[in-house]
């Protein structure tokens, strides 16, 4: 009997344990849910009383890539996407160089250096954004495309951290005995090294291609009103501005869910390299 | 290697190099003081003597040309004002371009920023050319041109490596942080505006007025501050408590399919906050469907005010919701990989699981995770995206100057650029945040300063 009354409050335990999740888990998928269902929503009212719409439709996506006079969302598409790919690839170059000499290399100004990127970081992103659009305007950048790559890769130096405490593991014994055969700092950094980190290479370029995806300041000031040059953060803030939100408002959801797929499946992939590198620059300087 | 100083006992402090070119340098060393390379020239390295010659006739055409303009003015950011005068013979008025105090302050410090890197390879081009020296007196082999090059991709493989991302980093970070702190000490705001108008230095002018001499300013910047500390402590504490207790209850043994529940969570994390924040603002609006929803069930009888009246625990409540799964993924890693002898001893000194939980998870966890949480609380501080897309700082209040009750220190600095036009005030503030920022963070990560050497990792 005292087994039995064991395994029952073993069993209640359990039960209010998945419960509890369960209830978390609809809090925070209930969101995420809705803004899907409205994406299929075929009444426009933004405003609406109930979970599940009245009627289903694919229209709300079908306008967003066809119906593009007012808000150009295939255009914001392929901007974002041209300034994601160049600037994934030039800040991941960046990055990569950068990590690899603080990590592997010693040279006088090491330490220096790293305390000045470290100071820099300490400023907040934003504030240089004033200069920086004059700067731009100067070699006439500002509203273009060109613009947003060099902004976005030009800081990314700054998070140089996770690469190098990826660096920092890999054996130096490696190196040496390339070095013992003749091999130079150059082969060594593009024949050795490198091939050794795809997984830091992976995560380097998601992120790096993720970032232009997520950020609406640094585009929303270059880009003011320059609707043609938006990305689809800028551009889906305007879609539900005042006056817009009763008409675009499902239309609005639809983008925010063709945006959101690749960007899930990209964080999926980089899931465990992510958490790596958020912790790994715990106990690394 | 083989062309390395070290190998002939000739490597000397870098400033000892160069005095000592001066003082001990034959006569071409002592005319590499006047023009760059003659000491690597005279020494056979021609190549080397004619690019440092290059570099110093640009640094000089560039100087004349560029440099001269605009720092003379630097004292003063211009004097000329733009007028309009009336054209007879087009009968229109036509504008008359004065100073742009603006162009002034950039292309002084570009100036300043060229001429501090030209300083540098000056003071390398007479150790250069005072090390070929000492080699010729030595009587070591001389480093070709091809040699410098070689060692490019050798020992000195930092420079090239190290080239592109510093100069990106100057451009575009460095010499914009310094022309914002510049700003800090101007008077330029909404009325100093160029082309139309001047701007000129003011000294501390900006700070006394945030400080106290200016009232409104003031009283809204020790409020802003007072909010954006509580928010940062808030916002910070509950999303930790809430993920690691989240992180705890999936990884608990008896849970069953840890993986779906974890799931479930980060994909709210890798919806773009953007999109998720202007939806949930949708969502909370006064007539969005969480009051009609309320509403139609009889609840509440008026609309709760999400977005303006209760908009300090709505920010809060929601970043909650976006802070939690986010510690969550961070702690489960952390949690499943705390050494499991530590829980073997533990067991077999008598303890028992919630003096485990007390003694060594909690402990471990906070050990592992202390850098990560002070990083959440510096990005806290700077927490951008959640204040503006969410409430954009409502309510605003006649109280602040040009404030709302939920705009952050950043928050108000982009206001004031962006809408305001105040790019003093703007600079000012962002001054503090660096303050408050950089100062937080040196005691934090001196206390949690886990007193290991990067080298012991490598």
């Amino acid at each position: 009997m005292s087994n039995f009354k064991r395994f029952l409050k073993h069993e209640v335990v359990d039960f209010l344990y998945h419960l509890l999740l369960a209830v978390m888990s609809v809090i925070w998928l209930l969101p995420v849910a809705w803004l899907i269902l409205n994406s299929l929503r075929l009444e426009k009212d933004p405003y609406i009383a109930y979970i599940l719409p009245k009627t289903f439709t694919l229209q709300n996506y079908v306008n967003l890539f066809t119906n593009t006079r007012d808000f150009d969302f295939p255009r914001w598409f392929m901007n974002t996407l041209t300034v994601a790919i160049f600037s994934c690839l030039i800040s991941t170059l960046l990055i990569l160089m950068i990590s690899y000499t603080l990590s592997r290399l010693r040279f006088p100004a090491r330490r220096l250096y790293m305390n000045i990127l470290l100071i820099l970081g300490m400023f907040p992103g934003f504030m240089a954004m004033v200069a920086v659009y004059h700067l731009l305007n100067l070699m006439n950048l500002t509203q273009t495309l060109t613009g947003l790559v060099v902004i976005y890769s030009s800081g990314a130096a700054l998070t140089y951290y996770v690469a190098k405490g990826f660096f920092d593991t890999i054996p130096r014994s490696l190196d040496e005995a390339a070095t013992l055969d003749g091999a130079s700092k150059n082969t060594i950094f593009w024949r050795i090294t490198l091939p050794m980190s795809r997984p830091i290479i992976t995560y380097t370029i998601i992120l790096t291609f993720i970032a232009p995806w997520v950020d609406f300041i640094f585009a929303n000031v270059i880009m003011r009103g320059k609707s043609d040059k938006w990305t689809v953060a800028v551009g889906l803030r305007n879609m539900i501005e005042r006056n817009n939100v009763l008409e675009y408002f499902t239309q609005f959801c639809a983008g925010i869910v063709v945006v959101s797929i690749p960007l899930v499946i990209l964080f999926m992939l980089t899931q465990k390299n992510y958490v790596a590198g958020v912790t790994s620059g715990s106990t690394k300087g | 290697m083989k062309h390395s100083l070290e190998k002939h006992g000739l490597k000397e402090p870098a400033f000892r190099e160069f005095v000592g070119a001066m003082t001990k340098g034959d006569v071409f060393t002592r005319l590499g003081f006047l023009i760059m390379g003659a000491g690597c020239a005279a020494r056979g390295q021609i190549a080397k003597g004619l690019l440092l010659l290059a570099a110093q006739a640009s640094y000089i055409y560039f100087m004349f040309s560029f440099g001269v303009v605009y720092l003379s003015d630097f004292a003063t950011l211009g004097t000329v004002e733009q007028t309009t005068v009336w054209d007879e013979a087009v009968q229109i008025n036509r504008v008359v371009p004065g100073d742009n105090s603006m162009m002034i302050l950039l292309f002084s410090l570009l100036t300043i920023f060229i001429s501090l890197i030209f300083l540098y390879v000056y003071f390398t081009s007479v150790r250069v050319g005072y090390q070929a020296l000492k080699r010729h007196r030595a009587g070591a082999a001389m480093p070709t041109f091809i040699d410098d090059l070689k060692s490019l991709w050798n020992d000195k493989y930092h420079f090239v490596l190290l080239t592109l991302p510093t100069l990106g980093l100057l451009a575009f970070t460095v010499l914009p942080i310094i022309f914002m702190v510049a700003m800090a000490f101007t008077n330029l705001d909404r009325n100093h505006q160029p082309p139309g108008n001047l701007f000129t230095w003011v000294g501390f002018e900006n700070f006394k007025e945030i400080f106290f001499s200016h009232p409104l300013k003031s009283r809204t910047f020790y409020r802003v501050l007072g909010w954006t500390l509580t928010w940062a402590v808030t916002a910070t504490a509950t999303c930790y408590i809430g993920g690691v207790a989240l992180a705890i209850l999936i990884n608990n043994k008896r849970v069953q399919l840890k993986n779906m529940w974890r799931t479930f969570f980060v994909i709210t994390i890798a919806v773009p906050q953007f999109a998720s924040l202007l939806f949930i603002r949708q969502l909370l609006n006064d007539n969005g469907t969480l009051n009609i929803v309320l509403q139609n069930l009889g609840m509440i009888t008026e609309p709760i005010k999400f977005l303006s009246t209760h908009a300090r625990i709505t920010v809060l409540v929601v970043n909650f919701w976006i802070g939690v799964p986010y510690t969550m993924l961070i702690t489960t890693g952390i949690l499943m990989n705390i050494p499991e002898d530590l829980f073997e001893s533990a067991r077999i000194d008598g303890a028992g699981p919630i003096t485990i939980f007390r003694r060594i998870t909690l402990p471990y966890l906070f050990f592992v995770t202390a850098p990560f949480l002070i990083t959440q609380f510096v990005g806290n501080i700077n927490n951008f995206n959640v204040i503006f897309l969410l409430t954009n700082g409502e309510p605003r209040t006649l109280d602040y100057f040009q404030a709302g009750k939920t705009d952050l220190l950043i928050t108000w600095l982009y206001r004031q650029t962006v809408d305001e036009q105040n790019f003093n005030m703007a600079a000012s503030i962002g001054i503090m945040i660096f303050i408050i920022v950089s100062v937080f963070s040196l005691i934090t990560f001196n206390i949690v300063a886990s007193g290991k050497k990067e080298e012991e990792f490598q």
